[in-house]
C-alpha cells in the first residue's frame, strides 16, 4: 500500500456528481456545424492551411501548429469548409477569435489513417511527434499541449508518471465516466506515455468517491504495474501541485514544473487520446463533456465533436433556460460564465454547468472581512487569503508579492469558506493583472530608459568623433599650408595643391560639365519612353491607392480622384509626345524650339508688371486686390500655357515639374486672394 | 437569453458571519447561568442593558457613517460585543457605568477606526479598560457569591433592575475576590489561606470556579463548531498553567497560586475563549496565534502576580491587540512551492 500525503487545507464542497452519472455516455452526433477555434490550448493559436470551400475530411489537418507550444486542428467530420473568421470562443472575457467554420455533410467520412502496430519499437521523440500531430492538448481544463509537456526537460530526470483521474470539482463527472466505461483505454495510454517518460513508478491518482471508476481501473491496471492510486476526498486534491504533494509528498517548487521534483501528469482524458493517435491513428476530434445542472432535464455524459455548439449539447440535455441563468464551463469552483450558447465545445470543456438560481445563488453583498482565518485554513497553497485580501484593497502590490500571491492557483476555497462572502479570488485576479500590467509598464519604460540613454551616448559619440575628425582636418590643412607656403618659397609650383577647396570646386564642375554632355548625348527617344514609362507607373500607384480609399470609404476619395486625373492627362501628354516625336523621327526633320523664346516672353512679362504696378500706385486696397488677382490669373493661364507646351514638347522632366509648381502655386495664391476678397465684400 | 457572467467561484460553503457572531452569543450562555446562579441577576442585567446600548449605538454610528443600517446590524458583531462587555463587568454596575463602557466601545474602539473588521483593539476590551481606569471603585466591587458571608441568597430581578438603575447606591453583600485576597496575602501559606478565607472552593473561588467551567464549555463548543481554532486559546492557557507551576513555589506565602487556581480564576476561561480568540484583533496565522495567545497568557500572569491589578485579561489582550500586526510580519506560514518563508527587506 503506498503512504499518502496530505495537502494543506481544502475544502468539502456537496459533490453534486450523481446527477449527471445516471446513464452511460451519450453520442451527441454530428451538428450541422461545426466551429473549430484555432486555439483550443495554451500556446500559439494554428494556422488554418483549408481554404473556404475546400470539401475536408474526417480527421484532416486543416490547421497546422504554428511554434513548438501549439498544436494542429483536425477536422472533427467530414464537410465543407464555409468560414475561416472570429467567432465567439469559450473565454472568460467573450472573446471573438478565429475560427474555422465546417457546414457538416453527415457522412463522416474519414482520411485514411493507421496507427501503428507496435509503439513499443518507437523511440518517445517519435512517438511524441504523433501525439503533436494529433492535437492533443491536456484534456483536464489547462490545455497545455501534451508532447511539450511530456518531453524530456534537460537535467530532469522523472520517476513518476502520475495519471490524474481525481477530477474533484464538483458536477463534472466526464473523467469518472471515462473511466467506468473506458478503463482499458486509460490504462493502455498510461502504459504508452509509461514507454515514452520511462518513469519508475507509473500511478493513476483517483479520489475515493469514484468507487466504480476505482473498481474498474483496478481490473484494467492487473498485471500492467500501473497502480491505482485512491485517495479521500478533497477540493482541490485533482490540482496538479496538490496531487503530486497527495502521491509524492513533493512540492512543485514556486515557479517551477512537475519535472523539477521528478513527477509528469497526464489527464485520464489525455491517456485514452494518446490511445486513439498512437494505436489507432485517430488525431483528438471529440471529448466527453459533462452537461448538468437543474436546468437541464437529462444531465449525463456526451461524447462530443469538438466544435460542436454548446447549444447543440445543451438541446440534447433538455436545457430550460431560467430567469438569471447562469452557464458555466467548467466546474462551480474554477469555470467561468458563458455569454453566448453558440460557443463551441472545444479540447478542454470537461463540463457544462447550467444550474437554477437556487441551486448556485447569486452571491449576496459581502460583509466586512473579520479576519476569522477560515480562508487561511482552506488553501490549499498556504497563503494568507485574508491579508493577500487587505493588501488587495490597498492596492499594496509589494505586499501582496511578499505574500506570494502570484503561488495562488485561483481554486476558490478561500471564497467558498469566506463567512463574509467575499469574493476572494477576484480581488486576487485583479491585482495579478494589475501587478503584471505593472510590469510590463516598467519593462517598457525601462527599455525606453536604454534606449534613450544609448541615443544620448552614440550622439555624444559622434559629435566627438566629428570633433576629432574636425580637429584633424584643421591641423592637416595648417600642415598643408605650411608645407605649401613652404613649397612656393622653394620653388613656386603645385599651386592646385595648395588651395583644396578651388580643387574642388574645379572638380565638381567638371563632373557636372560631363553629366550635362551625356544627358545631352542620350537619345531623346529614351527620354520620351522613360517619362511615359514612370508616368504609367504613378498612374498604377495611384489607382491603386484610389481603388484602396474606395474599399475603405475614405474620405481621400476626392483628392485622390483628382491626382488619378491629372496623371492620367500627364501620361497622355508624355504618350502624345512620344508618339509626335517618333512621327518627327519618321517623316520630317526634327522641330527646333528657339531657346531664346522663354527668355524674350520673361522680359516681357516682367516689363508688363512693372507697368502695372505703376498703374496700381493710386487705387483702392479693393481694387489693388481684384487688380492683382486679374494678373495672377493672366499669369495662371500663361504658366499652364507654358506647361502644356513643354509636356507636349516632351521637354525634360525637371522642367515640367518646375512649371506644374508654378502653375500650382499660382492657383493657391488666387484662391487666398479669392477668399480675401470675399471676406472684404462681406465686411 | 440573457445569461449572467459571474466569476468563479460559483459555489459558496454553509459559513456565514452573523452565523458566527450567533454561535458566539449562544455558547456564552452556559457561563452567563453559572454567574447568575452565584451573583444573581446582576450580569444578566448587565448584558441586556448593554445589548440595547449596543443596538443604539450601533445604529447611530451607522447612521452617522451613512451605511445601510438593517444589512450592518444583521452581523450582530455589535451584539457580541455588549454580551462580552456585560459579562465582564461587575454585577450590579450602574446604568452609566455600562454606558460609558458601551460608548467606548462601539463608538470609539469600533467606528472610529471603519466598523466590523478594521478595529485593531478588541472594542469590549478597550469599553472594560476605559471603565477600570476611570472608575475604579465602581469596577472592583463584586457581589459575594452564594454561599459566601452572611447572604442568605442572591439579589434577584427587581434588586438586579434597582441596583442598575436607581440612583442610589447598591448596598449589596460585597467580596473581595479570590485573585484579589490571593494578591493581597503575604503572610499565610496557601494552606493557611484557603482555610481562613471563606470565598476559596474546591480549586479556586466559590462560583468562580464553576463560571470558568462553564466558560470552558462553552469554548469547546465553539472549537467543535470550527467558530476558531484551539492554538491561541491553548497556547494562552498553557502559558499561563506553566508560569503559575513554575513560580508556584510549593505554596508559600509567597506563592503566586497553583495553576489549576490560575486556569480557574477571574476571567481566564473567558478571556481564553471568548476575548483571546477575537479573530479581528489578533493575529492571522495559526503559528502566529500561538505567539498571541503565549504571549497574553505570560501577560495575564504578570500582572495578576506582579502587577498592580487583580486581573488582568483586559489588558494583556490589549496590549496584545498592538503586537498582532507585529506578529504577523514574523509568522508568515511558509507558501506551497517555498523552502521557507520569503525573506523580506526590512526597510
Amino acid at each position: 500500500m503506498r503512504k499518502i500525503f496530505d495537502f494543506h487545507g481544502g475544502i468539502h464542497p456537496p459533490e453534486n456528481k450523481h446527477q449527471s452519472l445516471g446513464e452511460p455516455i451519450r453520442d451527441a452526433g454530428i451538428p450541422a456545424q461545426l466551429v473549430v477555434p484555432l486555439s483550443q490550448h495554451i500556446g500559439a493559436p494554428s494556422s488554418p492551411i483549408v481554404a473556404i470551400g475546400e470539401r475536408v475530411l474526417k480527421g484532416q489537418v486543416i490547421a497546422e501548429a504554428a511554434g513548438f507550444v501549439s498544436v494542429p486542428q483536425h477536422a472533427p467530420t467530414s464537410g465543407t469548409v464555409v468560414a475561416i473568421e472570429a467567432r465567439a470562443i469559450p473565454h472568460p472575457s467573450g472573446f471573438h477569435a478565429p475560427c474555422i467554420v465546417i457546414d457538416c455533410d453527415g457522412l463522416d467520412e474519414w482520411l485514411p489513417h493507421r496507427g501503428l502496430e507496435n509503439y513499443e519499437g518507437e523511440s518517445p521523440s517519435d512517438l511524441l511527434e504523433h501525439i503533436r500531430e494529433a492535437g492533443i492538448a491536456g484534456m483536464g481544463g489547462a490545455g497545455f499541449p501534451s508532447a511539450v509537456k511530456l518531453k524530456e526537460k534537460p537535467g530532469a530526470s522523472i520517476d513518476t508518471l502520475i495519471i490524474n483521474g481525481t477530477e474533484c470539482e464538483p458536477y463534472i463527472t466526464a473523467d469518472d465516466a471515462l473511466m467506468r466505461e473506458h478503463a482499458a483505454d486509460i490504462v493502455a495510454g498510461a502504459e504508452i506515455l509509461r514507454h515514452i517518460v520511462g518513469p519508475k513508478d507509473t500511478l493513476i491518482g483517483v479520489e475515493d468517491n469514484k468507487p466504480e471508476g476505482i473498481r474498474a481501473l483496478k481490473a484494467a491496471a492487473e498485471g500492467t504495474g500501473i497502480e491505482v492510486v485512491v485517495f479521500p476526498t478533497k477540493y482541490p486534491s485533482g490540482g496538479e501541485k496538490q496531487l503530486i504533494e497527495i502521491l509524492t509528498g513533493r512540492q512543485v517548487p514556486s515557479g517551477g514544473l512537475p519535472a523539477d521534483v521528478g513527477v509528469v501528469c497526464q489527464n485520464v482524458g489525455t491517456a485514452v487520446a494518446v490511445v486513439d493517435a498512437i494505436i489507432h491513428g485517430r488525431p483528438l476530434l471529440s471529448r466527453i463533456t459533462t452537461v448538468t445542472g437543474e436546468a437541464v432535464a437529462r444531465p449525463g455524459n456526451f461524447r462530443v465533436l469538438l466544435g460542436t455548439p454548446m447549444q447543440h449539447l445543451l438541446d440534447l440535455a433538455g436545457f430550460a433556460p431560467q430567469r438569471n441563468q447562469r452557464l458555466v464551463m467548467g466546474g462551480p469552483m474554477m469555470g467561468f460564465t458563458l455569454t453566448d450558447t453558440a460557443v463551441p465545445v472545444v479540447k478542454t470543456t470537461n463540463c457544462l454547468l447550467a444550474p437554477s438560481a437556487s441551486e448556485l445563488p447569486a452571491p449576496p453583498p459581502a460583509q466586512a472581512c473579520i479576519r476569522c482565518g477560515l480562508c487561511a485554513e482552506a488553501c490549499p497553497a498556504s497563503l494568507l487569503p485574508q491579508q493577500l485580501f487587505w493588501f488587495a484593497r490597498g492596492k499594496e502590490y509589494d505586499k501582496l508579492e511578499e505574500h506570494n500571491l502570484f503561488d495562488c492557483i485561483e481554486c476558490g476555497a478561500c471564497s467558498w469558506a469566506c463567512p463574509s462572502n467575499i469574493p476572494l479570488v477576484q480581488y486576487y485576479r485583479a491585482s495579478k493583472a494589475d501587478i503584471l500590467q505593472q510590469r510590463r509598464d516598467h519593462e517598457k519604460s525601462e527599455q525606453s530608459r536604454i534606449r534613450f540613454e544609448a541615443r544620448q551616448e552614440r550622439l555624444a559619440r559622434e559629435e566627438a568623433e566629428k570633433e576629432a575628425k574636425r580637429v584633424a582636418r584643421k591641423k592637416a590643412a595648417e600642415a598643408r599650408s605650411q608645407q605649401a607656403a613652404s613649397d612656393s618659397a622653394g620653388d613656386g609650383g603645385a599651386a592646385a595643391d595648395a588651395d583644396p577647396i578651388q580643387a574642388a570646386i574645379e572638380r565638381a564642375k567638371a563632373k557636372k560639365a560631363a553629366q550635362q554632355q551625356a544627358a545631352g548625348s542620350e537619345s531623346e527617344l529614351d527620354t520620351l519612353e522613360k517619362a511615359v514609362a514612370t508616368t504609367r507607373k504613378r498612374l498604377a500607384t495611384a489607382s491603386a491607392k484610389l481603388e484602396q480609399a474606395r474599399a475603405e470609404g475614405s474620405d481621400l476619395v476626392g483628392a485622390l480622384q483628382a491626382g488619378v486625373d491629372k496623371t492620367r492627362s500627364k501620361l497622355e501628354a508624355a504618350e502624345k509626345a512620344l508618339a509626335d516625336y517618333l512621327a518627327s523621327q519618321a517623316g520630317a526633320a526634327p522641330a527646333v524650339e528657339p531657346a531664346d523664346k522663354p527668355k524674350s516672353a520673361a522680359e516681357a512679362a516682367i516689363e508688363k508688371a512693372r507697368a502695372a504696378r505703376a498703374a496700381e500706385a493710386d487705387m483702392s486696397p479693393e481694387e489693388k486686390a481684384r487688380k492683382q488677382l486679374e494678373s495672377l490669373r493672366q499669369r495662371l493661364a500663361k504658366s499652364e500655357q507654358r506647361l502644356a507646351q513643354s509636356r507636349e514638347a516632351g521637354e525634360e522632366e525637371k522642367i515640367v515639374e518646375a512649371l506644374a509648381a508654378t502653375v500650382e502655386r499660382l492657383q493657391e495664391k488666387i484662391s487666398a486672394l479669392e477668399s480675401d476678397l470675399a471676406a472684404a465684400e462681406h465686411s | 437569453m440573457a445569461l449572467l457572467r459571474v466569476t468563479s467561484p460559483h459555489a459558496h460553503g454553509p459559513a456565514s458571519t452573523p452565523k458566527v457572531m450567533q454561535q458566539v452569543l449562544l455558547a456564552t450562555v452556559p457561563g452567563v447561568i453559572v454567574l447568575t446562579h452565584f451573583f444573581g441577576f446582576g450580569t444578566l442585567v448587565n448584558i441586556l442593558w448593554a445589548a440595547l446600548l449596543a443596538l443604539v449605538f450601533e445604529s447611530l454610528a451607522l447612521a452617522l457613517r451613512g451605511r445601510e443600517l438593517g444589512f450592518y446590524l444583521r452581523d450582530c458583531s455589535a451584539l457580541v460585543t455588549a454580551v462580552l462587555l456585560g459579562i465582564a463587568l461587575p454585577p450590579y454596575s450602574p446604568w452609566w457605568l455600562i454606558g460609558v463602557g458601551m460608548a467606548s466601545a462601539i463608538l470609539l474602539a469600533k467606528h472610529l477606526y471603519g466598523g466590523l473588521g478594521y478595529n485593531p483593539f478588541n472594542p469590549a476590551m478597550v469599553g472594560y479598560v476605559v471603565l477600570l481606569i476611570s472608575f475604579p471603585v465602581q469596577m472592583t466591587t463584586w457581589q459575594a457569591p452564594l454561599g459566601v458571608g452572611e447572604a442568605a441568597g442572591v439579589p434577584g430581578v427587581l434588586e438586579a433592575l434597582r441596583a442598575c438603575f436607581s440612583p442610589a447606591t447598591f448596598d449589596g453583600v460585597t467580596a473581595a475576590t479570590p485573585l484579589d485576597v490571593l494578591k493581597q496575602n503575604n503572610s499565610l501559606l496557601i494552606e493557611h489561606l484557603w482555610a481562613s478565607e471563606p470565598v476559596f472552593g474546591r480549586w479556586a473561588g466559590i462560583g468562580w470556579e464553576w463560571a470558568n467551567i462553564a466558560f470552558l464549555a462553552g469554548g469547546l463548543w465553539l472549537l467543535y463548531r470550527r467558530i476558531f481554532t484551539w492554538h491561541a486559546p491553548l497556547a494562552f492557557l498553557a502559558v499561563l498553567a506553566l508560569m503559575a507551576a513554575l513560580f508556584y513555589d510549593g505554596g508559600s506565602s509567597a506563592s503566586g497560586g497553583s495553576p489549576l487556581f490560575h486556569l480557574l480564576s477571574g476571567a481566564t476561561m473567558f478571556g481564553a475563549f471568548f476575548i483571546v480568540t477575537d479573530p479581528v484583533t489578533s493575529a492571522v496565522s495559526v503559528r502566529g496565534r500561538l505567539v498571541y495567545g503565549a504571549l497574553a497568557g505570560l501577560l495575564v500572569y504578570l500582572i495578576r502576580v506582579w502587577g498592580n491589578y487583580p486581573d488582568a485579561v483586559a489588558f494583556s489582550v490589549l496590549i496584545m491587540n498592538f503586537a498582532a500586526p507585529f506578529i504577523d510580519h514574523f509568522t508568515q506560514p511558509r507558501t506551497y512551492g517555498h523552502r521557507k518563508v520569503q525573506k523580506r527587506e526590512e526597510g
